[in-house]
């Protein structure tokens, strides 16, 4: 099956710590994302993307781990964690640019459905995200647009 | 943050770079060489409507070897699309007060 690589690119006026932060603490993720990011972040250690205190929907390795710069996770079903063919990567990429930040998502592997689930996605996590870290406070409804929206 | 809208509605303000737009769309991750050879248009033409997608932040390249990829960036669309399509007027949550109070909090850390 082919595989898709999607790259997002969103620039934030906040800090590198800030944008780390925002992306391991479960409370700030699950406030922006809906869902909460769960893991002590040390590489080799597992990760979960769950509503919180649900079961997850997302299951994974930590790969790269260099606060606040660089973190590198692998996403899998929780059916299936460890089907090389099911698995995609995820790179969260922060560069501080004078008070501005650029964060870059770069997600590769994914197949034909992981495609689907994230082209729609993304953005709207981004976004939420930019408006949560500048304003302090998250969109309303951020996900309304996207979900029952066919994404081609 | 004007200037960043600015910028977008100046890069789609043109049907090259729209086209441009559709087929990294269609096929993400492509080379400079690759989409001028599918444009009617030069080299170095496709060149300058990237880098204007580029700094509208409507493209993202990844550096592959010797080779520049392109990437569709849709973040900026879809900050359009929040900026007229969300609802705007809910009620704020007391938790996101809160969340903010947090976040400025720890500027000095």
């Amino acid at each position: 099956m082919a595989k898709h690589t999607y790259v997002y690119v969103t620039y934030i006026r906040s800090t590198p710590e800030k944008v780390w932060e925002a992306l391991t603490d479960a409370a700030i993720s699950a406030s922006y994302w809906e869902r909460e990011n769960v893991s002590d972040w040390k590489v080799g250690s597992d990760w979960q993307h769950r509503l919180p205190g649900k079961s997850p929907d997302v299951v994974g390795k930590v790969l790269e781990s260099d606060p606040p710069n660089r973190l590198v996770t692998s996403w899998a079903p929780p059916s299936e964690p460890a089907d090389p063919a099911k698995t995609s990567h995820c790179a969260f990429d922060i560069e501080d640019l004078n008070g501005k930040v650029r964060l870059t998502v770069t997600h590769s592997d994914l197949d034909d459905q992981g495609l689907k689930d994230v082209s729609g996605g993304w953005p709207a996590v981004l976004s939420n995200l930019k408006t949560l870290l500048e304003t302090g406070r998250t969109l309303p409804d951020p996900f309304g647009a996207v979900e029952g929206h066919p994404e081609s | 943050m004007a200037d960043d809208m600015d910028r977008v509605f100046k890069a789609l303000a043109d049907a090259s770079r729209r086209r441009l737009l559709d087929l990294l769309h269609a096929d993400q991750g492509q080379t400079l060489g690759a989409l001028a050879a599918r444009l009617d248009m030069t080299r170095q033409a496709v060149s300058q409507h990237l880098a204007l997608l580029e700094a509208a932040n409507l493209v993202a390249t990844v550096k592959r070897g010797r080779e520049k990829l392109h990437y569709l960036n849709p973040v900026p669309i879809h900050d359009i699309q929040a900026r007229w399509i969300g609802k705007f007027e809910r009620p704020r949550l007391d938790a996101l007060a809160e969340l903010k109070t947090r976040l400025e909090g720890e500027q000095d850390g």
